[in-house]
This record gives C-alpha cells, structure tokens and sequence, in this order.
C-alpha cells in the first residue's frame, strides 16, 4: 500500500477514533511523524490553584468570598486567602476547620473521600491534642512578643502538660 | 558523611541492574509524613523548623532497617554540594533550594533517603535500580512503621495521614518508575502515550521532577491519586502499566530496525561520534546524545561499550558531579571544555584509542 500523501510505501496505519467516526490513514514514515506532531498538545494536568478557584467561584458571591478568605484557622493562624495562594496548608487542624472548603476539592483531586489504606499506629485523638501545642506554642510567641510574661509562663506550664502526657495509647 | 566517597560511584539508581533494566532505570517510592505536634513547614518559625529536624533526626537515625545512615545538614552546604544530591536524586530540588534548617539522612548504598523539612517534615524515600516495586514498598513500609511507634505524625480518622499540600493527603504515598525510552520519542508515538497515561490519573515527569524537561529521553511515571485507595493497590497501578510501556518502547524499537535501519544507525554513530570527538558540549547535549548512544548498545548497533560505563556518564557529566570530580568550581563555559574532555577520556578509552 502506497502513502495516501506521496508514493512511497505507507508503513504507518492509523485509526483516528475522536472525530465521530473512524478514519483511516495509511502514511509513509515521513508523513506519519508530520501527522502525529500536529496533533493537540498533550492535556496539562490542572493544577491546584486553577481547581480551587473553579469551584470558589461556583455559586459563591464576591462578598462571600471576601469573607471566606479572611477566616483564618484558630490553631496555626493561616488564613483561607493565604492557603489559596500558596496551595499549602498550615497545620493539620486546618482539615478540620476549612473541611467544607476542602472536602471539593480533595474529591476533584482524589475522586474520594476516604482514607482506606495503612492505619496511624497511634490513638486517633492524638493528633486533635497534639495539635494544641501548635496553637499553645504561637499564643507563647505572641504573648513574649507582647511582653505578657505572665501569660507566656501560664502557656508555658499548658504546653509540658501536654508534652509530658503519654503521647499514645493502644488501640 | 563525606560526599567525595559518593562522587567516584553512580549511585543506585543509574546502577543499571534489575529486571528490564535497559529500559526501567530504576523504581521509586515515597510517603510524606508531617509530626502532629507542629505546623506545616509555610506556618512554621524557625524555631519550630530547628525542633522538628532535631525530633526527626534522631528518631530516623535509631531506625536500623534504613541501612547504615549518614546525616547530612542540607543547611549547612555549599550550593554545588546541594546540586551533588539532587542529580544523584537523593534529594529534591525544592530541599536544595529552600531556606532554613533541614536535612537528609542518607543509607550508604543509596537505597534510602529521609528528608527533613522538604514541603513536609519528613519525606521517605526508597529506590532501587530496574523495576523493583514491590521490595521497595515492602522496605519503606517497615521504616515507616517502626518510626510511627516513635514519633506522632498527623493523622485524621477520615483522611488518614495529613500532608500540606492536599494532593498527598490519605497514603502520603508517590509511586514512580523511571523509564528510558528514545524509540517512542523518535517515532513520535510518546505524546500520545502520555495523554492516555493521564486519562488513568497518572502523570508523567522529567528526569528531576515537577517541572524538569525530559532530559535524555528518560521519563517518570507516578500516580497522581493518594486518597481512597490502598498502597498495595497504588504500587500495583502504577507496576502494571510498566510493561506495556515496555512493550511499545521495545515495538518501536523493532519498528525502527526493521523500517529505517539506516537511519537509526546512523544517528546513533554520529551520537558516538560526536562524544568521542567534541572539543566542548553542554550537559543537554550531552544527554541527548548520550540517549541515542545507550539505545544503540542495548540493540546492538555498538559493540565495544558497556550500559555500565554510560549510565556513569550519564551522572558524571552533570554539572554538580563534573566538578566535584575534577576538584574546582567551574563556571558554565569551562564545564563544557571539562565535559568535552571526560567524554574523550573515557569513550575513547573502552577501545584501546588513546587520543585525548
């Protein structure tokens, strides 16, 4: 079989399926590597800032939106504008309070929801306690900062309680 | 740890052994871990970088399953001794690049790498040369379960293992293989390969990594979804899709032989050629030719070199590991000359030609 676009002797022979019904081509190797390189560029996976402003401004006013960017996680401080721009959270409490913010998003991503493989070797509630010595550790910094000695010394008392429990039980 | 020992060797992942090593260069897995005690490295001061690096450097130096560990303050190095670690992929380029404190732990045979604040606290990884899943997710598995009952890393019931960026969430885990494969390049067919790879959410990278060009036909194939479900199942969508790479690398392959025999040899003499014979050569060129070369051995278009000796230039001539084996610092113009003349050398060699 002859190159449908010059005589040599087509080696390639393509079936192209996207356009509604199939198409036969049969080309020379020339021909086919011109063929195949005008094809679309290969799809760019979306990237996070791209999916999460989609689904922000799905049914969400600006007002809103102004609002939800100024929420900021009680524990570590970051607020929502600041993850949305960055693409990184701040502290593992920040699943907890932006979840309804989250949830979307990490189902566009992942397709799911829920976790399904290898379990924490740890009580599950640790992770909750420990997260209060992030919030307990920041509140110490800003009340030195603040010269509240007082107060640092009290947070610092909260924060070796937490430290000295034992970190883990078994299940 | 004393880098200079690592410069003269080509590390695990260009060691070029394993199943189906002339195209699966090597296989890599990788959890991301966070303590719960901490913020995420964006929210943490520098205090808190220094706490969580000295937690996690000892606990991940007590683990005997890693291999012989040498800790490495990434801090503290010079930036070509950075590059060093990230062309032998023991690091990442966003660890060499960042700022504060951090660190790697490293196993001597190079199997096993533990970074310290990358985008998260600490970042496993496990490599082997050739495609090798399944010891390699059986070997970061125990290490990560022998330093969970050491120290806390974040975890919610629902989620699982919590990372900062929510696209690790859940497993924390990234499988990927790296694979040669300059035949689908050649014909073409390697764009279209790729989109139907993404229609399976699995992505494709360049030799170092998000963002990196795919230097020297060399691709990496990893899976894009760490939520929902199991790491066996996450090991074994990524495996499976190997040998079918595999076989339409190898058809290709054959395909080239078989319909323009000429001209493939001719490329790949002319690669050789210009190797043996360039005064000065940049580090793509290099890569690219290096490409074509290593095809031509393993189809026998070559007879008189050895995958070993190139998978070793492949790494030698990098612009990190030139230096440091030729003892200075060289700025981009010299490196050329340099890599010109370690070419030579060493190309020239294998075949009894002394011209230098």
């Amino acid at each position: 079989m002859k190159c449908q676009q010059c005589n040599k002797t087509a080696t390639f022979h393509i079936t192209e399926l996207t356009k509604g019904k199939p198409q036969e081509l049969h080309l020379c190797e020339e021909h086919a590597r011109q063929y195949l390189t005008q094809e679309e560029e290969p799809a760019v996976a979306p990237s996070l800032a791209g999916v999460l402003a989609q689904q922000l401004a799905v049914g969400q006013t600006a007002e809103e939106l102004a609002k939800l960017d100024q929420r900021a996680c009680p524990v570590c401080g970051i607020t929502f504008y600041e993850f949305r721009n960055q693409g990184r959270l701040g502290c593992p409490y920040d699943y907890v309070c932006f979840q309804a913010e989250l949830d979307p998003l990490i189902v566009n991503i992942h397709g799911e929801t829920e976790h399904v493989g290898k379990k924490s070797a740890r009580f599950p509630e640790g992770t909750e306690k420990r997260t209060q010595l992030i919030r307990l550790r920041r509140e110490m910094k800003e009340a030195i900062d603040d010269e509240d000695y007082e107060l640092a010394s009290k947070l610092r008392d909260d924060i070796r309680k937490i430290e000295e429990s034992p970190p883990h039980k078994k299940k | 740890m004393d880098l200079n020992e690592l410069v003269s060797t080509s590390g695990e992942w260009l060691r070029g052994s394993g199943p189906e090593s002339d195209i699966v260069i090597s296989s890599r897995i990788r959890l991301a871990r966070n303590l719960a005690e901490f913020p995420f490295i964006s929210r943490a001061t520098q205090q808190d970088r220094t706490e969580i690096e000295n937690t996690l450097r000892d606990r991940v130096l007590e683990v005997q399953e890693s291999g012989e560990l040498e800790y490495v303050n990434v801090n503290d190095l010079k930036v070509i001794d950075r590059q060093f670690l990230v062309e032998r992929q023991l690091i990442s380029r966003e660890h060499a690049e960042s700022e504060g404190a951090r660190g790697v732990a490293i196993a001597r045979n190079e199997q096993v790498s533990l970074m310290i604040n990358e985008e998260d606290h600490l970042r496993i990884q496990v490599m082997h040369s050739g495609l090798d899943l399944q010891s390699a997710w059986e070997q970061i598995d125990q290490i990560d379960s022998l330093l969970a009952q050491k120290v806390n890393f974040a975890y919610h019931p629902k989620l699982g293992f919590l990372t900062a960026c929510p696209t690790n969430v859940g497993t924390g885990l990234r499988v990927s293989v790296m694979l040669h494969l300059p035949a689908l390049v050649i014909t073409r067919q390697i764009d279209k390969v790729f989109r139907s790879l993404q229609k399976i959410s699995l992505a494709v990278r360049g030799l170092y990594g998000e963002g990196s060009q795919a230097m020297g036909d060399f691709y990496q194939i990893s899976n894009q979804i760490t939520l929902g479900k199991k790491e066996n199942d996450l090991v074994k969508q990524v495996g499976d899709i190997v040998p079918k790479l595999i076989e339409y690398e190898r058809k290709a392959r054959d395909f080239l032989v078989r319909e323009s025999h000429e001209n493939l040899h001719d490329k790949v003499a002319r690669a050789y050629g210009i190797l043996r014979t360039a005064q000065t050569i940049s580090s793509e060129e290099t890569m690219h030719l290096l490409s074509s070369v290593r095809m031509g051995v393993n189809l026998g278009l070559i007879e008189d070199l050895q995958i070993p000796l190139l998978n070793e230039l492949f790494i030698h001539t990098q612009p990190a590991h030139l230096q440091k084996l030729r003892g200075v610092e060289l700025d981009t113009a010299d490196r050329n000359i340099e890599r010109a003349r370690y070419l030579r050398r060493h190309l020239n060699k294998s075949n009894g030609d002394e011209a230098n």
